[in-house]
């Protein structure tokens, strides 16, 4: 999983029925500072988040057990909304 | 599998219900000379390792959910080992 923040979201109408009411975001990855770093990707979110939020993803064919058993083609699945991160500084 | 040390942790109350009761780590990757490889990731912890230690990383659904003990969940990492130390040949880091 990956650290990132919630940026904005993607709206679409004609799209696959299993996606029907579930909510596309865009996520900015984040670095072990919490500065942005790397392509924003986007994401499907299984637990109801908004933009401003840090969020872990999860990618690749895991993503879509969120929703098990069924079958959300998604390769990007927000699985957490983050409280606290505590990283140690770097020596 | 890869090579990381752990260097912190990650809290959510909000979250899908498989990563409940297990701890988050933030695992930055780490080449075989020690220096840092790579961004950080974030794994569920699968042994009870703790911030500082050297440990062994699976990236891949299957063995992570495997390992957690929590299958057909959204894990893609997971922190299956500790590391004691590690054995090389001279001239190969």
């Amino acid at each position: 999983m990956f650290l990132g923040k919630v940026i904005g979201n993607v709206v679409c109408t004609m799209k696959n029925p299993v996606m029907e009411a579930k909510t596309i975001l865009i996520v900015q990855p984040l670095d072990r500072a919490g500065k942005p770093k790397g392509k924003p990707v986007i994401a499907l979110d299984s637990v109801g988040a908004g933009a401003g939020e840090t969020v872990y993803w999860c990618r690749g064919r895991e993503a879509s057990m969120a929703w098990h058993p069924a079958e959300v083609p998604t390769d990007c699945t927000i699985v957490a909304i983050v409280d606290r991160v505590n990283v140690v500084e770097k020596s | 599998m890869v090579i990381g040390r752990v260097i912190g942790e990650v809290w959510a109350t909000r979250k899908t219900p498989s990563h409940e009761a297990r701890k988050c780590l933030c695992v930055q990757p780490l080449a075989l000379d020690g220096s840092d490889r790579g961004d950080p990731v974030l794994a569920l912890d699968a042994v009870g390792a703790g911030v500082g230690e050297r440990v062994l990383v699976v990236t891949e659904g299957f063995s992570a959910m495997t390992a957690v003990g929590r299958p057909n969940s959204p894990i893609d990492m997971a922190v299956i080992g500790v590391i004691d130390h590690v054995e090389l040949e001279k001239g190969t880091a």
